[in-house]
């Protein structure tokens, strides 16, 4: 990050849009300039109802959003300049595709020249030259939503609004949207506030991700950060795969802490998020840093395991134990050579390094 | 594939049983139309017999003349070679009316009735349209031209009137001797007849069946028919007025208050025509509800309203030299109370068009920098325009043949072509003008969805 001052910044924002539910409670985020920031989120955890209130279309109950160091909660839409994706893009059907991307130049009176000359530079740009004339509904998905990116960017806003732009999308052609909006973000110095409840998405695109349930955000970060350091059980849990087991801390050791699980193991982790002895605690693993058959000794955490199920992955195998009284415990076993020997129902042991495993809230 | 379907000696394509393909295919095809006719042939049957064939026998109705020439027949052969049609034709031509006269007077149907002093009332009816005088004139002569006995029921010779005919006829009435009653008989000869269309836009035939002007005193229906069109257009735009912004807060309001505003715009249809039309004059008329508040709202703005360049109070202006506002019996009347009827008519496609039409495009208009209004305009309102059609013409074809409301609130500027229709079916029964009326308003109708569809496109229109 930058030592500017934040381009956009959320100050204790809380909304409510019946006055008995807060729907966002205490939010606060710094977008930078040029930085692509992402909201993620389960369903109905407020993360459209943050970006509409960025764009204006909803009115804070408390609170400040601050653009360019402005106070904007006054300020009707149509003054922000804030560009802006809808979910269902929102092209104007009775428009033609350069109608549509010369309506935000229009209203701002440019004049016809260089309108024609910005239109065309933005339908070059999400390759769409040749579809000026044609009306949104001659359009396929893929070049629907590419219009509605370009009409977004075509009058060179400060920031850039994305709610879900890919959501009715099939797999493909979402891979190939995200590495074009990427692309885009990157070579225009976008700044982009970009929604999503995919994790994938989240992960790949974004510099920051903040994750969001229920109103609040948990925990905001680099993608790495979140899935390597997650800070609460609920982004642990959220982003990527993950085993847990509960259990309460037994004692506190600078960075470690022992842990004694709910089937009475011992386990040692590291400290992530308990404070203090006789805590609830879940403790996060991944499931590709758990190793199988463990050599005795080079390892803190050994348990003796059943193997329940064995699902072929081509590349791996997912591999489902029982361990410390839970039947669910997932690994993958990388496909090599030594690892092909597990039969369901053996008995094994498994491990882990207390560097690869959380001890977060309860 | 190809282990299945064989072909045969003229190359076509055979089933697995041997017959051609394209055969079964029709075969098969056949089958499912038949049953599909099945299906709609009672309601074409319905709608064959309640709505083609009526409309198709007044439009037969309006154009029909034969009736008169089976009464006349002799008379328009004559007619046919009378040169100078400025002087009273020949002996000939009177002798033929006598003639025909006589021979109809004794017509018999099939069961023996005598139905030709019927015809010959029938005809002077007709001719009366063309000429006013005709009926009585001819009345009179088909008395004096046939003398039957009261009951033997044969004729009395010898007669009033004797050949050679022309001179007693002038003498005995002096119209006989006037040009323009012969002349009218142009329209009639032929058994089809443009007449009554003439007639209902203010034109007739003169003697040799070129289309004139009608006598001045005479036009009444051309200024119906622009009075007609002008509070149909008037009604149509004051419903759009007044519709849009209800069908806006319709499409847009929360479910509990979209519902109850929804049955406020239904309330109408529940209600009987006639009574709100009554309600309606009470509130209209001269000592009525609006005339009331106005006279005890306006003086209390007497100081604000008085612009001395003016030089007269706005009051005076409203309400000239009566004391009250004329609202009913005018056609200011048959505006205001059409204009009521008929909004739902216009509210319901609008609304229908609206509901369907996201909320994120007006956000993302103003997104893109357009204010509120601007983005209404340019965004909103354009893709409604499905609705406005829709709604403009609902209102505009209803209102074009709109008969009860101007028939009580319209007074005499007021009425419509609709009023006339029903005088010409009720009172002169005169049909084939009714008739005539009719097809025009039809024409009309269709006019209007022609342009409709060159301008906008039919399927561009949503009902609903
Ligand atoms: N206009 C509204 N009126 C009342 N409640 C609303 C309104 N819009 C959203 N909500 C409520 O606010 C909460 C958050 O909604 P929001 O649309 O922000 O969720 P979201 O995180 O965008 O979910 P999704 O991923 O499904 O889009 C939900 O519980 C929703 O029911
Ligand atoms: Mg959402």
């Amino acid at each position: 990050m930058s030592e500017e001052r934040p381009l956009v910044k959320f100050e204790n924002v809380q909304k409510s849009y019946d006055g008995e539910i807060l729907v966002v409670k205490d939010f606060n985020l710094d977008v930078a300039k040029g930085e692509f920031v992402t909201m993620l989120g389960p369903s109905g955890s407020g993360k459209t109802t943050c970006l509409m209130m960025l764009a204006g279309f909803e009115p804070t109950t408390n609170g400040t959003i601050y653009l360019k160091d402005k106070p904007i909660n006054n300020v009707p839409p149509h003054k922000r300049g804030i560009g802006m994706v809808f979910q269902n893009y929102a092209l104007f059907p009775h428009m033609t595709v350069a109608e549509n991307l010369a309506f935000p130049l229009e209203v701002r009176k440019m004049g016809k020249e260089e309108r024609e000359r910005r239109v065309n530079r933005a339908l070059d740009m999400v390759q769409l030259g040749e579809f000026g004339n044609r009306r949104p509904m001659q359009l396929s998905g893929g070049q629907q939503q590419r219009v509605a990116v370009a009409r977004s960017l075509v009058f060179d806003p400060d920031l850039v609004l994305m709610d879900e732009p890919l959501g009715a999308l099939d797999k493909n052609l979402r891979e190939q949207m995200q590495y074009e909006i990427k692309h885009l973000h990157e070579q225009l110095g976008l700044t982009v506030v970009y929604v999503t409840h995919d994790q994938t998405e989240a992960l790949t695109m974004s510099n920051r991700i903040a994750v969001f349930n229920d109103g609040v955000v948990l925990q905001c970060s680099s993608p790495e950060a979140l899935y390597e350091k997650p800070e609460n059980a609920f982004v642990a849990n959220f982003i990527g795969e993950n085993n847990r087991l509960m259990g309460a801390v037994e004692a506190i050791n600078g960075k470690q802490v022992t842990v004694k699980t709910d089937s009475g193991d011992i386990v040692i982790a590291t400290k992530a998020n308990v404070n203090a002895v006789g805590e609830r605690t879940t403790i996060s693993l991944r499931p590709e840093r758990i190793v199988v058959a463990p050599k005795a000794g080079t390892i803190p955490n050994s348990y003796s395991a059943k193997v329940e199920e064995l699902i072929y992955h081509g590349d791996h195998i997912r591999t489902r134990f029982s361990v410390c009284g839970h039947d669910d415990f997932i690994v993958k076993i990388p496909n090599s050579i030594d690892n092909v020997s597990l039969k369901e129902g053996k008995q094994v042991n498994i491990g882990w390094m207390s560097e690869d495993c959380l001890a977060l809230d309860g | 594939m190809s282990d299945t379907s064989t072909i045969n000696s003229q190359g076509q394509l055979l089933t697995s049983d041997g017959v051609p393909l394209k055969d079964s295919l029709r075969k098969s095809l056949r089958r499912t139309k038949i049953r599909s006719f099945l299906l709609i042939i009672v309601p074409l049957l319905f709608l064959l017999i309640m709505f083609v064939v009526p409309i198709g026998t007044l439009l037969t109705k309006s154009v029909d003349d034969t009736s008169i020439n089976t009464v006349f027949p002799k008379t328009f052969a004559q007619y046919e070679l009378w040169e100078d049609k400025s002087i009273l034709p020949s002996e000939e031509m009177f002798a033929a009316v006598i003639n025909d006269i006589r021979i109809t007077h004794k017509m018999e149907n099939s069961e023996g009735k005598n139905i030709g002093k019927n015809l010959l009332g029938k005809a002077g009816t007709r001719m009366t349209y063309e000429f006013s005088g005709w009926r009585s004139l001819l009345l009179k002569t088909v008395k004096e031209a046939t003398k039957v006995d009261k009951k033997s029921k044969e004729v009395i010779k010898p007669y009033v009137l004797e050949a050679p005919y022309k001179e007693k006829m002038i003498k005995r009435d002096k119209r006989w001797g006037k040009v323009e009653f012969w002349q009218s008989m142009g329209a009639m000869k032929d058994p089809y007849t443009m007449g009554y269309y003439l007639n209902a836009v203010d034109l007739r035939y003169d003697a040799n069946k070129n289309i004139i002007q009608k006598n001045e005193y005479l036009k009444i229906y051309k200024t119906i028919w622009m009075r007609t069109l002008q509070v149909s257009l008037i009604v149509t735009l004051a419903c759009l007025f007044l519709a849009y912004p209800v069908a806006y807060l319709l499409a847009t309001l929360p479910m509990r208050a979209s519902n109850l505003l929804m049955i406020c715009v239904l309330m109408p249809f529940w209600t009987s025509l006639l009574v709100r039309i009554v309600a309606w004059m009470i509130m209209l008329q001269q000592n009525g509800v609006v005339n009331d508040t106005l006279l005890t709202i306006l003086p209390c703005f007497e100081g604000a309203l008085n612009f001395p360049f003016i030089g007269e109070t706005f009051i005076d202006l409203c309400f000239g030299e009566e004391d009250r506002l004329p609202m009913m019996y005018n056609f200011t009347g048959t505006i205001i109370v059409m204009t009521q009827v008929l909004l739902p008519f216009m509210i319901l496609p609008l609304y229908s068009v609206m509901k369907g039409v996201p909320p994120s495009y007006m956000k993302a208009a103003q997104n893109l920098g357009a204010t509120p209004t601007w983005a209404f305009i340019k965004v909103y309102m354009p893709q409604t325009v499905p609705g406005i059609g829709a709604g403009c013409i609902l209102v505009f074809i209803v209102a074009i043949g709109y008969y009860i409301s101007p028939e009580l609130v319209g007074g005499k500027d007021g009425l419509m072509i609709g009023n006339f229709v029903a005088r010409e079916m009720q009172q002169t029964l005169n049909w084939g003008l009714a008739a005539a009326m009719g097809a025009l308003l039809l024409t009309a109708v269709l006019a209007l969805y022609w342009a409709y569809d060159r301008l906008v496109g039919l399927n561009n229109l949503k009902m609903g």
